[in-house]
């Protein structure tokens, strides 16, 4: 099958493939360019475990195409720590216990991630919202959430 | 998984293009990549147009016009729409929401399509480049459309006027057990002068409760007032069964959660 060019910001680095028409922006990740921090949960949509942030919003990666990216910013957990430091809400699933097998952390934190972009300082019924997506195998959700309060406690301090 | 996708600029061209065999609209994917995913060969290329009126709200004082492309999230956040708040956030978790389209949710079968309930309350009409059509026809010839479907419009509902209700057994997301919207309008002495009430997993798409409609003119919504529409949610249901709830079950609760919106 003919390939098509796709191009887009992936983490702040430009990046350009030829991929098969049809593929998943979830493939495409990792198979084409080798970013694996998205996993591949269920393929379905149900898991939230390849989520992804595209110009600022939370999307499910095993469900969108890489053509319908071109030109699309698109953050991944794995570009969130710089020069070897852990983003806040790194720290703070360590912090917590909020990492078991680890399969959900990288969608759950890109999900908390876009929570606290729009909103520092959410409630707990906003947490619990803005993870819903998201399944947990291991944790019981309670540590994952409170890694999310944590996080955003941590930004208000260093924002004051 | 042979897919191939093609974007056109405009509706027209799309339209000419699904005309051809295998070929499928795409909207936000949350149903058809998925389908694709799990391994439906009957889709070989996905359409899709990126017509910029396929993405735009329109709100007068008296009509609000939804492009289908249009997704749950810019629904829900969109200052002039807060009454279909409830309704557009019941669709899936943020990331649907951020995907899943408006054109879509008049496809999608039961137990999903929360939000095309809401637009057969609100007796919306679905628009295509051939014209429009009542949502109730629509719905009932879904299976064979072919037309890409550009927006859904309808009158704006009274202050207070649109009600909407989703059962679901995981929260704060979670499919629906069923889901219930209403538009009523009373009269001075509190009477209810209109009603049209939309069942969502009630059959295997949306449908409206006439009896429970007609049961209602005339009555005030108290307890007593909405027992015949109560005792008569329930005809001409057939709801789907499924690993959320039995068509038994979904009767039997049908009632009760008829109840709660009608006295909220
Ligand atoms: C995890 C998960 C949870 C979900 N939860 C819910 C829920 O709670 N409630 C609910 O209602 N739905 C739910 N859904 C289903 C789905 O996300 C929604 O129904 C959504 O609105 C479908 O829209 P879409 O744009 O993604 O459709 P697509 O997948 O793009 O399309 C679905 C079908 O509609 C056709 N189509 C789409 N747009 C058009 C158009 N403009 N013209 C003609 N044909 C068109 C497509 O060809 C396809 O056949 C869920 C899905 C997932 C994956
Ligand atoms: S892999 Fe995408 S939601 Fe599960
Ligand atoms: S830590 Fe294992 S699935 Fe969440």
């Amino acid at each position: 099958m003919a390939k098509v060019p796709v191009q887009f910001t992936l983490n702040g680095s430009e990046k350009a493939e030829f991929i098969d028409s049809g593929t998943t922006l979830l493939h495409a990740l990792r198979d084409k360019i080798g970013d694996t921090s998205p996993k591949g949960g269920c393929h379905q949509g149900t898991c939230g475990a390849c989520s992804v942030i595209i110009d600022g919003e939370l999307r499910l990666s095993c469900l969108t195409l890489a053509e319908t990216c071109n030109g699309a910013v698109i953050t991944t957990t794995s570009g969130l720590s710089e020069g070897g430091v852990l983003h806040p809400l790194q720290h703070a699933f360590l912090d917590t216990f909020a990492t078991q097998c680890g399969f959900c952390t990288p969608g759950m934190i890109m999900a908390a991630k876009v929570l606290l972009d729009h909103k520092p300082n959410p409630s707990r019924d906003e947490v619990v919202e803005a993870l819903s997506g998201n399944i947990c195998r291991c944790t019981g959700y309670e540590p994952i959430i409170q890694a999310v309060l944590h996080a955003a406690r941590a930004n208000s301090q260093n924002a004051a | 998984m042979a897919l191939a996708l093609h974007t056109f600029a405009t509706v027209k061209e799309a339209n000419a293009a699904l005309k051809s065999r295998g070929s499928r609209y795409l909207g936000g994917g949350t149903l058809v990549v998925r389908a694709a995913n799990e391994g439906d060969v009957s889709v070989s290329s996905l359409i899709r147009s990126t017509e910029p009126s396929l993405s735009s709200i329109a709100v007068t004082d008296s009509k609000v016009r939804i492009g289908a492309s249009v997704t749950m999230a810019a629904i829900a956040r969109h200052p002039d729409l807060s009454f279909l708040t409830k309704a557009a956030s019941a669709v899936g978790g943020p990331a649907v929401r951020n995907m899943a389209t408006v054109g879509g949710n008049l496809f999608a079968p039961a137990p999903y399509g929360d939000f095309a309930v809401a637009l057969l309350a609100l007796d919306a009409t679905v628009g295509t480049d051939d014209g429009e059509t009542p949502i109730e026809t629509f719905l009932a010839g879904r299976d064979t459309n072919r037309a890409i479907v550009t927006s859904v419009a309808f009158a704006l509902p009274k202050a207070d006027g649109f009600r909407f209700l989703k059962v679901s057994r995981v929260k704060p997301k979670g499919v629906s057990v069923l889901s219930i919207a209403a538009v009523l309008e009373l009269a001075g002495d509190g009477a209810v002068s209109s009603a049209r009430i939309a069942l969502g997993c009630m059959a295997d798409r949306p449908m409206r409760a006439k009896a429970a409609e007609k049961a209602l003119i005339g009555k005030s919504l108290t307890k007593d007032g909405i027992a015949p529409a109560l005792a008569a949610g329930n005809e001409g249901t057939s709801p789907i069964t499924d690993p959320i709830a039995s068509a038994w079950y979904r009767n039997e609760v049908l009632p009760v959660h008829l109840g709660r919106l009608l006295l909220t």
